[in-house]
């Protein structure tokens, strides 16, 4: 489980996440969504330990982070992001492999080995498996970039939960993919010992996948909890200054319709 | 099964090409030591080699020259090569930008300031030390050069990625001492504006077993301390960030990385004077065989780098003989072409 505790990073005299506080169980799809502006990516950093809070704490299952060095939290902590471009050409297995560098030293071994393959069947990206990373499409890049950093909490760690961390990692894929990711995640979540916590933007994809959704504006939560208390009409324009439709479809699922 | 394929491979990035780069190496060394108004016959080397422990005194002049001047020379060839090549791997791994070379931080421009100052104004500022006046002069203004450039950077942009501006605070700092060594150049009389000139081109034609070893020292720790951060660079092609999610201290990376670049290039440029372009193209060259794992390119580097100024050298003796072009001329006439030509190549794509 990861819990915040009013949690607030300043900037140039701006709070742009301002006494947050949450807890994201694990087992769960926890998202947060708010309009530009709103501390979305400043909190994703500071759940992840590449910003460091001002104030308040974040802890992993019980460890304060800060107690934690960067290496220590790379075995359980991995961070999927929008895109990433490699200045140098390198096979897609080597990208894939780089997900298990906090795990070995030297020679990976069998266990590394192991974690690539079943991480590049899971993902799809096998057969690109001897290819130059550089003459991927856009959207095979992702899909390998998913399996380098799933590969690197690919198994579970002894008594502690593993934590993935999404920011905005679908802002490029075609909304198949959107969904095809967001069905895996899913399935991982299968496992009992992961954490998921990602930002996204498109308020369909979180009413659609979330289990849990913080609203954020302005640097603070504005609501959270299941879909169904987060996305109402009132929050929605409090935060995104637009009027939503809201349909309920069968399955529980929610659709957010702007028609201005 | 193509997984298990490349994983075979991924066990070893060297399996292959480093044998066969060592053995190339020792060929061309070989070839360059025998090459000269005196061929040296490997009964030479042998018997000098044997004289050398047993009775030093008692050597030839063919063992001489093979002792004193051909060995030397070639050892200060592969030591050179190879420390500019490592460096080469280092900087375009830290700035992740194809287009880096080891002197982009200020060290070589420093360097020839440095020596430009011993040049012109050597016997007014009584400094001296013998023999090793010059290559002080040289690592110091590397150095300092080099140390300006990283005071500038930290106290100009405290924003996280600062590595585009250290490239662009080298850039200029560069420029800075080079309008230095031109204006020491234009004050300069003209026996010591010719010595400017001709450091600047570089040349190995002062290699001596003091110098071989010192570059040898440098270089020998600096590899040892790159290979320990290889890994660290390769999560660093992917970004500051990506590295930091995989548990890499990047601040302390670059710290290193740059330290272990100064000290190599400045080393090695401080006795053979600036020699372009060996820094960026075998790290290219390595690319194309095998990819982009750093593990692989700085132990490549270490033989191609050899490779690649031995021969250089070997041209820049033979071309005007019996007059010595200075090297620096051969690896830009020779390197710039066959860049392009790799660039232009369709495996290569950034």
């Amino acid at each position: 489980m990861l819990s915040v505790h009013e949690v607030t990073r300043v900037v140039d005299g701006k709070a742009l996440v301002d006494r947050v506080s949450a807890s994201f169980e694990r087992s769960q799809l926890s998202l947060i969504i708010g309009p530009n502006g709103a501390g979305k990516s400043t909190l994703i950093k500071l759940l992840s330990k590449q910003l460091q809070a001002d104030a308040g704490s974040i802890a992993y299952d019980s460890t304060n982070v800060r107690a934690m060095t960067q290496r220590e939290l790379a075995k359980i902590r991995a961070v999927l992001s929008q895109s990433v471009e490699l200045s140098f050409p390198l096979r897609v297995w080597e990208v894939v492999m780089m997900g298990r560098y906090p795990h070995f030293a030297g020679k990976p071994g069998a266990a590394d080995e192991r974690a690539c393959q079943e991480v590049m069947r899971f993902f799809d990206v096998a057969d690109m498996a001897d290819r130059n990373y550089l003459t991927l499409s856009g959207g095979e890049k992702q899909r390998v970039h998913f399996a380098r950093v799933l590969a690197q909490i690919w198994f579970s760690a002894a008594g502690r939960c593993r934590y993935l961390f999404l920011d905005e990692p679908l802002t490029f894929l075609d909304i198949y993919y959107q969904f095809e990711f967001m069905g895996k995640l899913r399935e991982l979540l299968k496992s009992g010992d992961l954490v998921i916590v990602g930002v996204v933007h498109d308020l369909n994809l979180a009413a659609r996948f979330a289990d849990k959704i913080v609203l954020l504006h302005q640097g603070r939560v504005l609501a959270s909890g299941s879909k169904a208390e987060v996305l109402t009409r009132e929050n929605i324009k409090t935060a995104f200054r637009l009027e939503p439709t809201l349909f309920h479809s069968d399955r529980d699922a929610m659709h957010l319709v702007f028609d201005v | 099964m193509r997984l298990l394929g490349s994983q075979d491979r991924s066990f070893s990035p060297y399996a292959g090409i480093v044998p066969v780069l060592a053995i190339a190496l020792l060929v061309i060394a070989v070839f360059s030591i025998r090459l000269g108004a005196v061929t040296v016959q490997f009964a030479d080397m042998a018997s000098a080699l044997i004289k050398r422990f047993e009775a030093p005194n008692s050597l030839n002049i063919t063992e001489r020259i093979f002792m004193e001047i051909r060995l030397p020379r070639a050892l200060a060839c592969i030591l050179v090569g190879a420390s500019l090549a490592i460096g080469g791997v280092l900087m375009q791994a830290l700035f992740r930008n194809p287009i880096v070379e080891p002197g982009l931080v200020g060290t070589s421009s420093g360097a020839a300031f440095g020596a430009s100052l011993y040049f012109v104004l050597g016997s007014v500022l009584k400094f001296h030390a013998g023999e090793w006046t010059l290559p002080i002069a040289a690592c110091l203004g590397g150095a300092a050069a080099t140390a300006l450039v990283f005071l500038i950077s930290e106290t100009a942009s405290p924003n996280r990625e600062s590595t585009t501006s250290l490239l662009l605070i080298g850039i200029a700092i560069n420029a800075l001492f080079l309008s230095g060594v031109g204006f020491l150049s234009y004050i300069a009389r003209d026996p010591q504006a010719r010595s400017i000139t001709f450091w600047s081109l570089g040349t190995l034609s002062g290699a001596n077993w003091r110098s071989v070893a010192l570059v040898a020292a440098a270089i020998g720790i600096g590899t040892l301390i790159a290979l320990r951060h290889a890994r660290s660079l390769n999560a660093l092609m992917m970004g500051e960030d990506e590295a930091l999610y995989l548990g890499v201290d990047v601040a302390r990376l670059k710290l290193t990385i740059i330290a272990v670049n100064v000290v190599i290039v400045a080393v090695a440029t401080s006795f053979t004077g600036v020699i372009s372009f060996v820094g960026l193209i075998v790290p290219h060259l390595l690319r194309l065989m095998r990819g982009s794992d750093n593990r692989f390119l700085l132990v490549g580097a270490l033989f191609l780098g050899a490779i690649v100024l031995t021969a250089a050298d070997i041209v820049a003796r033979v071309a005007l003989r019996p007059a010595e072009l200075p090297i620096g001329i051969v690896t830009s006439a020779v390197g710039a072409p066959v860049f392009i030509a790799l660039l232009r190549g369709r495996e290569y794509r950034f």
